[in-house]
């Protein structure tokens, strides 16, 4: 595989190393986890407060 | 005489008939972006189901090196995480609607049979990667199954049995039991918000409240 290859298929983010963790008290979890659990609940929140889309003659489904 | 199988068929048609299969309108409640993560997780399945079916057609060899191979294992596995995700989601949703209510408790129940069975779906797929991170992850949660007393009978180290279990017995009840939620939300409609009217809205052109509307 080509150098310019290789970049283009590997990850946004390194993930070659050892994972990171967060520490708080007795709760202990990996960043990863954390992110996917804050997007969930930004989506969540999203999906509450976005206003659902009208269709062309302005009414809700 | 009636016969038992046309006694079915005509509780069949009268619970659930043809023509209210699928939905042409829905109560204004619905219009919020929070009522679309129920049918986001079915499409996820589906997505989860379909290459789940190549990969068992092509192999591990396959899907460990080869590019196309590790594209759709890895549609594989954002499937699931995607799944999981709406799932969840859905899941907050209905539990603060209280989706329970209005004789839902049949829907609410068959949601939580199905998050259940997607767990064990989703772990045993982890078992049967066919690399290190499946031989520890088995190694790690045979200790906690055996504590339970369940390792005899669900061995997390025996290949095979894994194997099926995740591409035969649980994919099966997870579409089971899906189908069973989704006849129920067609059967009692989307729960409505706290304080909103249930039950179907007017159909405009019938003059009266009427089919299609849940």
């Amino acid at each position: 595989m080509s150098l310019s290859a290789a970049v283009i298929v590997a990850g946004a983010v390194n993930l070659n190393h050892p994972g990171h963790y967060v520490h708080w008290g007795v709760i202990q979890i990996s960043v990863a986890n954390l992110v996917v659990i804050l997007v969930m609940l930004v989506l969540f929140a999203a999906a509450l407060l976005v206003p659902f889309p009208k269709d062309r003659q302005g009414r809700r489904p | 005489m009636s016969t038992w199988t046309a006694g079915l068929r005509e509780r069949l048609v009268r619970e659930l008939p043809p023509d209210e299969l699928l939905p042409d309108r829905q109560p204004s409640y619905v219009a919020s972006w929070i009522y679309v993560f129920g049918v986001l997780t079915s499409a996820a399945f589906l997505v989860v189901l379909g290459t789940g079916g190549v990969l068992a057609l092509e192999g591990p060899q396959w899907w460990h090196t080869s590019g196309v191979g590790h594209y759709v294992n890895s549609l594989h596995l954002w499937g699931t995480e995607l799944f999981m995700g709406f799932m969840v989601i859905h899941l907050w949703g209905k539990f603060f609607m209280a989706a329970w209510r209005g004789g839902r408790a049949l829907t609410w129940v068959t949601g939580v049979l199905a998050f259940l069975a997607s767990i064990g779906t989703a772990f045993t797929g982890y078992l049967i990667q066919t690399n290190f991170d499946s031989q520890f992850i088995a190694a790690e949660a045979k200790d906690g199954l055996n504590s339970v007393g369940v390792g005899a009978y669900f061995t997390v180290t025996n290949f095979g049995q894994m194997l099926m279990w995740h591409i035969v017995l649980l994919p099966l009840v997870v579409g089971l039991i899906v189908g069973v939620h989704v006849v129920q939300v067609r059967r009692r409609g989307v729960v409505p918000p706290i304080g909103a009217q249930d039950g179907p809205t007017p159909d405009p052109a019938a003059g009266a409240p009427g089919r299609g509307t849940r």
